[in-house]
This record gives structure tokens, sequence and C-alpha cells, in this order.
């Protein structure tokens, strides 16, 4: 067992600094009200070490205060990526050394969803959450075939492009018409392939649950506030491994 | 604090640039967009959408495209169908939708009555441009300007136009001096302009007309009280460029993001496309007293900003050249970049003042636009915090037109209330502690910065060579990947379709009153 408490100048003291604002004039009350919640946070003994109107309707402070909490770090639970995170030069590296060629992506938004703002912000080199798209990625070529793309061209422009990978964004959720277009590319692929040689299918949206994969006949499922960094080091892990597609 | 650079250098890199532009400018000319298309029925008056949210220019467009196709343009075959229609555009655009028109390019006496009447209608839509122009003038005169140079840029981006009212409201009471909506995510590829107040977007709300209006409207309050008039920005990019141009102009926004080459490289838009729609765009921004911002800070956020910064220059030495062939004056030039060099990398604050120097020296009366670090802000607030006051360091003593706040809490969180205090906190600071301190230093003319400022005016000039060497020019240039990094040919790319070569009776009563060719 190891228990832990935040360090400030000497061992054990608890010492832990937040910043907060809280909708209220700035006055006597605002520093108690700000006091009292750093103790409802179990920092006590806490000091108001700054308070500073903002407008008329807000303050903002800074406070100082030692936590009586002890963490236990054989009890920390973490769920752990199954891939290492990679920078995008990393993943150039492996892709260069191991595929020796580069990592055809095709994506596109199927079925009558017009919302590419999923598949835009995985792949355009703009990106998303500051991370750029894989189009940035000298060793991955990308193919965004864009909105409203049937199943059947998306096929045909996998076989065409010699595809490592398909990703395939769902955002309208209407008559759970994601998971419906979803199983139909699946089984469309599988149909159109051997064994063994289809491309990686990766299925993202806000509304999935990353846990059906099997359901789905995908193989990963990337939800909420995926980061193209982590579907670029998801591909480079699958495709360069050397482990088939199921 | 200026560079000193050899004149005769400076001026051959922008006789380079104008030699690198000319092309697409004759390119532009010879051809038109759907887009462009619908811009001069908006000027006309046309606006509103069918109960699907597809807009009647829309529908008007592609009805006369069915018919005759777009190289002739629309305003021959609409106004001369127009006149079975009492002059009604909204009713000729709904029975067109309907598919009860068919339209047919008139010749003679038939074309030059069309023609006449379409240049009154456009030239309705251009009196409003001239009179959102005056207005803004009077009420600057009226009820004051911004304080001080740099003006302070604040974005604000809620998705929902009343939420962002009191934000934006709020932001100028802070000291904003002006207030930037951004759109939704993807906007920039849909091909067609929304319609009507909305209050839903992805990480961003709508440009629409309706949004226009009220967040100017809202801050002209804001601006009476505050004694000062607060500046609105928005976007003319993507597939609507000349129409949300269009927009902006009627309801008198100030300032508009239009890069000359965005869309293209960072947007997956087609070249030919993206040029003639920008050449329109820009003569409606130059018309209007519209400032543009162009988006050089873009190509630092995916390129390294030390290898890439002569790209930086030659785009800003382009944006120049096609703003000015397109009317707009040095005042409206809002040419960008950013403080976004490693700050690991030895002497980073050193070559961040070369480079903003460079490009102040280079166009000393534009209003540069200066964009904080986005690409090493990490989520160490603390550290960001630094950084950005060295971005408002170097912005200050280089004399910067417009700053761009830069948060500490960029990649972490959409701004809070504190955090943008404190980046106002930090600004006030900088400035008032250091907002002149470029009158008392001087770069040694042999020092490391203006060394660093020659290499990279020298390489910018190499690289505008590189590009008229090509066999077509700049279309080349942008097909290999020369600007950040990414490569989109000429005949790729979205919104191809949407174009069009000229006839020889294309008609367009907004380009030919934009272009002086005759008065409205």
């Amino acid at each position: 067992m190891s228990i832990i408490r935040p360090y400030g100048d000497t061992t054990g003291d608890g010492m832990v600094q937040v910043s907060f604002t809280l909708p209220i004039k700035h006055s006597k009350v605002a520093d108690g009200a700000a006091l009292q919640l750093a103790n409802k946070m179990g920092m006590e003994p806490a000091m108001v070490v700054h308070s500073k109107p903002m407008g008329d309707d807000f303050t903002f402070f800074v406070v100082y205060g030692q936590v009586n909490h002890l963490v236990d770090t054989d009890k920390v639970q973490v769920v752990e990526r199954d891939f290492p995170l990679l920078t995008p030069k990393e993943a150039n590296a492996v892709i260069k050394e191991t595929l020796r060629r580069p990592l055809v992506v095709v994506g596109a938004c199927i079925g009558t969803d017009a919302h590419t703002v999923g598949i835009d912000a995985i792949l355009n080199i703009k990106g998303f959450a500051g991370e750029k798209g894989l189009e940035y990625y000298k060793e991955i070529e990308v193919v965004n075939l864009g909105a409203q793309v049937s199943v059947p061209a998306l096929v045909e422009a996998a076989v065409t492009h010699r595809a490592d990978a398909v990703l395939v964004s769902q955002v309208v959720t209407q008559r759970d018409a994601h998971l419906l277009n979803t199983r139909e590319m699946s089984a469309a692929f599988r149909e159109a392939y051997p064994a063994g040689e289809r491309p990686l299918l990766i299925a993202g949206g806000p509304r999935f649950d990353e846990s059906m994969t099997a359901e789905l006949g995908v193989d990963r499922i990337f939800g909420r506030g995926t980061t193209p960094a982590e579907v670029a080091s998801y591909l480079v892990h699958r495709t360069t491994a050397k482990e088939p597609a199921a | 604090m200026r560079l000193d650079l050899d004149p005769a250098t400076i001026a051959r890199a922008r006789n380079l640039a104008a030699r690198a532009g000319e092309p697409i400018v004759e390119m532009a000319k010879r051809h038109t967009t759907v887009a462009v298309e619908r811009a001069t029925l908006r000027l006309a008056g046309l606006g509103g959408a069918d109960p699907d949210g597809t807009p009647w220019v829309n529908h008007l467009v592609d009805a006369v495209r069915a018919d005759i196709g777009l190289e002739h343009g629309v305003a021959l075959p609409v106004w001369h169908a127009l006149a079975g229609y009492d002059n009604d555009l909204a009713r000729l655009a709904e029975e067109a939708a309907a598919g009860q028109v068919s339209f047919r390019l008139p010749e003679g006496a038939d074309a030059d009555l069309a023609a006449k009447r379409s240049r009154e209608a456009v030239g309705a839509g251009i009196a409003r441009l001239d009179a959102s122009r005056i207005a803004r003038d009077r009420m600057i005169s009226e009820i004051g300007d911004a304080p001080r140079k740099p003006w302070i840029y604040l974005i604000v981006a809620t998705g929902d136009i009343y939420e962002d009212i009191p934000q934006a409201q709020a932001a100028a009471r802070e000291g904003a001096d002006i207030i930037a909506v951004i759109r939704s995510t993807g906007q920039s590829l849909l091909d067609y302009v929304p319609e009507g107040a909305t209050r839903e977007g992805f990480a961003g709300t709508y440009a629409t007309q309706e949004n226009f209006r009220l967040m100017r409207a809202a801050l002209d309050e804001t601006s009476r009280e505050l004694g000062r008039y607060v500046r609105l920005t928005n976007y003319a990019s993507g597939l609507c460029m000349p129409e949300i141009a269009a927009l902006a102009g009627m309801e008198r926004l100030d300032m508009m993001l239009n890069d000359s080459m965005y869309g293209i490289l960072f947007r997956d838009i087609n070249p030919v496309r993206t040029f003639v729609d920008q050449r329109l765009s820009r003569q409606i921004h130059a018309r209007a007293g519209i400032i543009i911002n162009t988006g050089e800070d873009n190509y630092l956020t995916t390129a390294d900003a030390v290898e890439a910064a002569h790209t930086v220059t030659t785009s800003q030495l382009l944006n120049e050249y096609f703003a000015k062939e397109a009317g707009l004056e040095d005042w409206q030039l809002g040419l960008g970049h950013a403080f976004e060099i490693n700050p690991d990398v030895p002497d980073s604050f050193r070559l961040e003042l070369a480079h903003a120097l460079l490009a102040k020296t280079i166009f000393p009366d534009a209003p540069l636009k200066w964009m904080p670090p986005t690409r090493h802000m990490t989520g160490d607030i603390f550290k960001g915090y630094l950084l950005d006051g060295f971005f408002n360091l170097a912005g200050a003593m280089t004399d910067q037109g417009i700053l761009l706040v830069g948060m500490m809490t960029e990649a972490v969180v959409t701004p809070w209330i504190s955090d943008r205090d404190l980046a106002l906190q930090n600004v006030r600071y900088v400035m008032d502690a250091a907002g002149r301190l470029g009158e008392d230093f001087h770069p040694a003319p042999d020092g490391f910065i203006a060394n660093r400022a020659r290499e990279v005016l020298g390489e910018s000039i190499d690289l505008l060579g590189k590009i008229i060497d090509e066999p077509n020019g700049l279309l080349d240039a942008i097909a290999d990947g020369t600007f950040g990094l990414m490569k989109r040919p000429a005949d790729a790319g979205k919104g191809l379709e949407g174009v069009a070569e000229k006839s020889e009776a294309y008609y367009n009563p907004a380009s030919s009153i934009l272009e002086g060719e005759e008065e409205e």
C-alpha cells in the first residue's frame, strides 16, 4: 500500500492551490464564500490569497490550503489504451520503416448523413483540439470522400486506392441510422474482400458506444472527443503489427 | 522600431509576387462560379430560403444553370425572364424552383434591356454597401474609435447567437475593440448560406445575414455605451465566400477573414473556385470599407515556424497583390502572422521579433494581424501565460495593428470568464509598461534580428522565383505542397463543379460596377 498526499514544501503538508470564479460581487462576503467552498472541497485551513472583481457580477479567487485527503496509489484504476500514443513524427517514422509505403486511409460520411464535422476533424489538416488531422502526416495518404457517400461507392474507393483503413463518420442518429449504416458498411466490406485482406474498419461519432465493435462488425469505434493522434496511433499500431483484420 | 532593409530588395519581392499573381487574376477573370452568381443575386436583394432551408439564390442559379449553363452568368437570363414576373425576384425564384420557368439567353435589344435592369437591381445592393460604409464612418466620428493600437481582438463562439450577444457585449466592456464570431465547424464546406437567426452550431455560430444584423445592432448599442466603436468580424471564406462578403457589406460588418489560399490548403476547396470567388469577395470588401484579415498564421500551425517563415512572407506578398488588384487599400490589409516558434528553440523571442519586424517593414501601412501562440500551448497554463506575455511584448515592440488575445487555456477549454480577464490583464500590463518601447530600440544593422529578417526575405524571393518558373506558376506551387505542406492540384478539391469558363455573352452587373466599368 502506498499512501501519498500533496506536497508544497514539506513532506506530508498536503498543500494545494485552486482558482475559480464565483458569480457574486466582489466583497467580504465573496471572500467568505470562497473560503467556505474551499473548506467544503476538503481544504482546511484555507487562505484566499487573491480576489479580484470581474465586472459587477463576478469575482475571481486564488486559494491555497491544506487538504486532508490521502491518496492510495494501489487503488488507482485506469483504463489503459491498448496501443501507444504517437506523435505525428513517430507515426510517420514507424510507417516508413515497417510499411515502406504510405498508409492509405479512405474516409466518408455514409448514408444520408451530411455532417462531415467529425470526419473532417480527424482527416483535414486543420484537425481538432489543437492536433493536426491525418492529412498532416507525411506518410498517411488521405482520401476524404466527404458527405452522403453510398456504401458501394465507399467499397469501390477503398479497392481503387488500396485502402489500409476505412474511416466512417456518423453523426445523425435518428432511428439508429448510425448503427444500421455501420452494419451495412461492414457487411459490404466482408462481402467484397477475401477474409483477412479487408482494410481496417473504423466507425466514429459522438453517439457510438465504444464497446460495440463486434456487434457492428468493425475493428474499432471512436467516440466523442477522439483526437486525430489517437486515430493515427491506432492505425499505425494495427497496420504495422501485421495482425490480419478479423 | 523598424528594420533597415534595402528598399530595392523589397520592391523586387513585390514585383515577383505580382508576376506570380497576374496569371491567377487573368484566370479568375475568365471564370465564374455558382457563388459569384449567387452573390450577385443577393446584392440584387434576393434573400430567404424555402421551407427546407435551401436559399432562393441557390434555387435560381441552379435553375438557370440547368437550362442554359452557368457560362453566361445569371443576370441576363434572370432579368430577361423577370419581365414576366412583375420584377419580383423572389417569385421568379420560387417558380423556377418548382420547374415552372424556362430560362434563355436574351440577345440584341432584349439583352441590353436585361443588362440594364439587372444593373439597376444590383446597383441598389452596391448602394447598401456604400451606405454601410458611410454609417460606420459617421459612427466612428460621432462616438469615437478604439483608443489605441493594437486593437484588441476577442473571440466568441457559443453556437447560439442569443448567447453570443451578451458574451460579445461583456467582452467589449472588458476592453475588446474587435469581436469575432467564430463560425460553426464545417460551414466553409456548405455550398449555401444558412438563413435566419441560429441557435445551434458546432464549436461556433453559423454566419447568416440575420445573425450578422443581430450582432451588429447589439454592438452598436454597446459602442454608444462605451464611447468607442466596437468592430465586428466574421469569415468570408469557404464555398460561399463572395455571398458572405455581400451580406457582411450590407449588414456593416467591419472586418472579414479572407485569405487567398486558406480554403485551398486547409479545406481542400478547388483552387480555381477559390481564386474566382476571392476576387469578387475582395472587390465587395474594398467597396464596403471592410478590413480583411489574411490567414498566414495557419501555415505555422502545420509547418515549423522557423523553417516556414518565408512562406508566410511569400503569402503576405501574394495576399497584398490580390487585395490591391481587387481595389483594397493598405489600411484594409490585416495581413496575418503568428507567434508560433517553439519556445525551446534558442533565441526564439529574437526570431519572433525578426519575423514580426520584417512584416511591419515590408507592409508599414497595413494593420498587421498578430496571432498568439497555439501550437506550443501545452496545458501548462502558467507557462502559457508567460508565453502570451512575450507574444504581447513582441506585438507592442513591432507595432502590430490587430492583436488577437492569447488565452493561457488554449487547447484546454473554451475560454472561461477568468481566462479572458487574465488574458486582458496581461495585454494591458504589457501595453502600459512597454507599449512604446519600440521608440527606444532599433535592431543593430548587422545584428541577429536584422540578419534573420534579411535571410527570410531572401528565402521568400527565392521561393517566388521558383513559383514563377513553374509551368503553371502559383497553381503548380499549390499543387506541390509549397504552403502549409498541403498538396492541392488545380483540377481537384471541393466546389470544382461550381466553376464555369465565361462565354462571350457573359455579363455580371456586380463585377462591372465594382470594377468601375460602368456607373450604377
